[in-house]
C-alpha cells in the first residue's frame, strides 16, 4: 500500500481543521504517516492517531522556525526517505507551497498546488486561471507533492484508532547552510474570528465601507464569518493587508461570500469567484460584481447590513 | 551590482483566458508583462539608482523565458528602465511546468553569471497565469541560494539583505547573505510607468536571445518531456451568471436574510 506523508507545521495545542482534512485525504490514498515540526502535545499526538497516522516523524533540530522554508524542506526530504512515502500532502499556505516547491526539487517530484480533491490514483483536481477552468493533473514522477486547499473534504476519524510510533529524523548537516534567517518576529493580535481561507462564510468590504468596517463586523459576528477586504480597503489602511482577497491577496472558496461596497474588479473576482454562493451589496447597479452575484442588492450597505444583522439575530432568537 | 529580474509574458487577465492543445497549456496570444513582475523591476531599479545607477557599473538584466511574443515583456522592461534584456526562447520549452521552468531559468542565470555572478535575482510574488509561486523557491533550491520570498520591503547593506515578510499571524524580519533569490509582493513599492524618454532609450538597448544549446540544457529536460506534472483534463467552468438583483426599498436586508435562509446558509 502506498505510504502518504502529511506535513504538519507547528500544530500547537490542537490540530487545525485543515490538518484533519489532510489526514482524511491521506487515508483515502494509502497508509498515512505524519511529519511534525515544532512542539508535539500529547493531545495532538492522540488526535493524529485517531485520524489514522501510524508513525510520527520529528526533526532532530528544534530551530527550523528560525529560518525561511529551506531547512523545513530538508527535514521533509529526510522524512520522505525514512518513511518511503510516495505522496506528500501539505497545507496550501504561502509557506506550505514553498516548502513543497523546494521539496519537489530535492526529491525529483512533481508538485501540484491549490488542490481541492485527490483521487485514489493520485489524480489531483484544481481550478486555474482565476476559477475559469477546472483541471485534473498528475505528477509523472515516482513521488508526488500536493498542497491541498482548506475546506476540501469533511474530516473523519479513522477506525480503529492506534497510538502512533515516533521516530526522530536526523537533519542533513548543511540543512541551514544557505538559508535566510528570521531575525525578528512580530505576532499579530488574534481577531477571535475564523481564519479567512478556512471560513465557511466570508463578509468582505471595499472602498464603499469608507473606513468603517463596523456593520460588516456585526454581520460577521452574527454569521460566525471571517472578514475579508478588497485591495482598496487594505491600501487605505482600514484593515490589515492579510484580509485582502484577490489576485495578490488570498483566494477563498467559502459556502457564502458577502461582498459589500466592492465594485468587483477582475483582480478581486480572482480571489472569490469559486465561492458557492455570492451575495453583493453595492450602491451602483452597474458594478461588475452584480454580474456574478447570486443575490444582489442595489443599495447602501450602511442601511442593508445592519437590517440584515438585526433580522438574523431575531431569527436566531 | 548586478541584478537579474525575471519577467513573464502572461495572458492579459482583462480578457478571457484559455488553455489550449494536447497539453492544456496557456494560450498566450493576448499577453502582457505580468503586472506582479513590475514590482520586482521597480525594486531592482531603486536598488541600483541608490548605488549610482548604470554610471557606477550597476545593471539590471530583464530575463524572460517564453515563446517569440515573450520578447515583448523584455522590451517593456527595457522601456521601464532595465539595462539589458535576455530572452530565453526555444520550442522545446513549451509546456514546461514549474520544475522544468526553474531548471531552464537556473541554467540561464548561471550562463548570465559566467563572467560575474548576479548579486540578486528578483521575481514577482507569483505569475498572474500559473499563480503557483513555485518558481522562485525552486530556483533558489536549484541554485543553492537563500530564498527570501514575499518580501514587502527590501534593503541591502553590503553583502547582506534584510526584508520584511508579512504572514497571517506574524510579520517577520528576515536576513540573508547575497547572492539570494528574492520575490517581492505588490506592497513593496509603486512601479513606475515607461515614459517617452524610456521608450526612446529602450530602442538602443540590447536584447540577447538564448537557446537551450546556449545554456547547456537538453530538450528532454524541459517542456512537457522534462516536466514532472501533466495536466490531463481541463474543462471550462461555466461562467457565473447573475442571479436575483433587487433595489433596496427599505427591506432589502430582510430579503437578503430570506435568501440566505432559503439557501440553508443560516
Ligand atoms: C497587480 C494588481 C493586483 C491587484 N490585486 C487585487 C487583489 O488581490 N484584491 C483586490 O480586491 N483588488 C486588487 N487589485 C485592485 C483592483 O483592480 C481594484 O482596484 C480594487 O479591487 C477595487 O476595490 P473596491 O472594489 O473596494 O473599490 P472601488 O472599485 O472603488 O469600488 C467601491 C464600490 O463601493 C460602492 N459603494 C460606495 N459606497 C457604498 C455604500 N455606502 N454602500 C454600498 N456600496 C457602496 C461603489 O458603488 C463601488 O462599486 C489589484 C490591482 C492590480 C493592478
Amino acid at each position: 500500500m502506498a505510504k502518504v506523508l502529511v506535513f504538519i507545521d507547528n500544530p500547537g495545542q490542537a490540530l487545525k481543521k485543515s490538518s484533519l482534512e489532510l489526514l482524511t485525504i491521506a487515508r483515502s490514498l494509502g497508509e498515512s504517516v505524519v511529519a511534525v515540526n515544532g512542539e508535539l502535545h500529547d493531545d495532538v499526538a492522540r488526535t493524529l492517531g485517531e485520524y489514522g497516522a501510524r508513525t510520527l516523524y520529528l526533526p532532530s533540530a528544534d530551530d527550523l522556525d528560525d529560518y525561511l522554508v529551506g531547512p523545513k524542506a530538508s527535514y521533509l526530504a529526510a522524512a520522505v526517505h525514512a518513511s518511503a512515502a510516495t505522496v506528500v500532502l501539505a497545507e496550501n499556505s504561502a509557506e506550505g507551497k514553498e516548502i513543497a516547491a523546494r521539496l519537489g526539487i530535492k526529491l525529483g517530484a512533481g508538485v501540484i498546488t491549490d488542490v481541492v480533491a485527490v483521487d485514489p490514483d493520485g489524480t489531483a483536481h484544481k481550478s486555474v486561471l482565476a476559477g475559469s477552468y477546472t483541471t485534473t493533473a498528475k505528477a509523472t514522477t515516482p513521488v508526488s507533492v500536493l498542497t491541498v486547499k482548506p475546506n476540501s473534504v469533511t474530516p473523519e476519524p479513522a477506525a480503529p484508532a492506534a497510538a502512533p510510533d515516533s521516530v526522530t529524523v536526523g537533519l542533513p548537516a548543511d540543512a541551514t547552510a544557505a538559508a535566510a534567517r528570521v531575525t525578528a518576529r512580530n505576532e499579530k493580535p488574534a481577531s477571535g474570528r475564523p481564519e479567512l481561507t478556512e471560513a465557511r462564510i466570508v463578509v468582505a468590504g471595499g472602498r464603499g465601507v469608507d473606513g468603517n468596517f463596523g456593520p460588516l463586523e456585526d454581520l460577521a459576528d452574527a454569521l460566525g464569518a471571517a472578514i475579508g477586504a478588497s485591495r482598496a480597503a487594505t491600501d487605505a489602511g482600514w484593515i490589515g493587508h492579510d484580509a485582502q482577497i484577490g489576485q495578490t491577496g488570498k483566494t477563498v472558496s467559502p459556502q457564502l461570500y458577502i461582498s459589500a461596497g466592492i465594485s468587483g474588479a477582475i483582480q478581486q473576482k480572482a480571489g472569490m469567484q469559486t465561492a458557492k454562493v455570492i451575495v453583493a451589496v453595492n450602491k451602483d447597479a452597474e458594478s461588475p460584481v452584480f454580474e456574478i452575484a447570486d443575490f444582489g442588492v442595489v443599495g447602501d450597505l450602511f442601511q442593508v447590513l445592519p437590517q440584515a444583522t438585526a433580522e438574523i439575530k431575531k431569527r436566531q432568537g | 551590482m548586478k541584478i537579474i529580474v525575471l519577467v513573464k509574458h502572461v495572458p492579459d487577465a482583462q480578457f478571457d483566458r484559455h488553455l489550449t492543445g494536447a497539453g492544456n497549456t496557456t494560450d498566450r496570444s493576448e499577453s502582457i508583462l505580468s503586472e506582479l513582475d513590475e514590482y520586482a523591476l521597480e525594486a531592482a531599479l531603486q536598488l541600483i539608482e541608490a548605488r549610482g545607477g548604470e554610471a557606477a557599473g550597476n545593471k539590471v538584466i530583464a530575463l524572460s523565458m517564453g515563446p517569440a511574443g515573450a520578447v515583448n515583456a523584455v522590451k517593456k522592461s527595457l522601456q521601464i528602465g532595465a539595462t539589458e534584456g535576455v530572452h530565453l526562447s526555444d520550442e522545446a520549452l513549451a509546456g514546461s511546468d514549474a520544475a522544468a521552468t526553474s531548471l531552464a531559468l537556473a541554467a540561464a542565470i548561471r550562463h548570465l553569471g559566467a563572467d560575474a555572478p548576479a548579486d540578486l535575482i528578483l521575481t514577482g510574488m507569483a505569475s498572474t497565469d500559473g499563480e503557483t509561486s513555485l518558481v522562485p523557491a525552486q530556483l533558489a533550491e536549484r541554485l543553492g541560494l537563500p530564498q527570501v520570498t514575499f518580501a514587502a520591503s527590501l534593503e541591502l547593506d553590503g553583502g547582506q539583505l534584510t526584508a520584511r515578510r508579512d504572514g497571517d499571524t506574524h510579520s517577520d524580519t528576515v536576513e540573508a547573505p547575497l547572492p539570494a533569490v528574492v520575490s517581492v509582493t505588490d506592497q513593496i513599492n509603486d512601479p513606475r510607468y515607461p515614459n517617452f524618454k524610456g521608450i526612446m532609450a529602450a530602442k538602443k538597448k540590447t536584447i540577447t536571445t538564448l537557446s537551450l544549446a546556449d545554456i547547456g540544457v537538453d530538450a528532454s529536460q524541459v517542456g512537457s518531456a522534462g516536466s514532472w506534472t501533466a495536466v490531463e483534463t481541463a474543462e471550462v467552468r461555466p461562467p457565473r451568471t447573475a442571479g436575483t438583483i433587487i433595489t433596496d426599498e427599505g427591506d432589502a436586508g430582510i430579503q437578503l436574510v430570506e435568501f440566505l435562509a432559503a439557501q440553508k446558509l443560516l
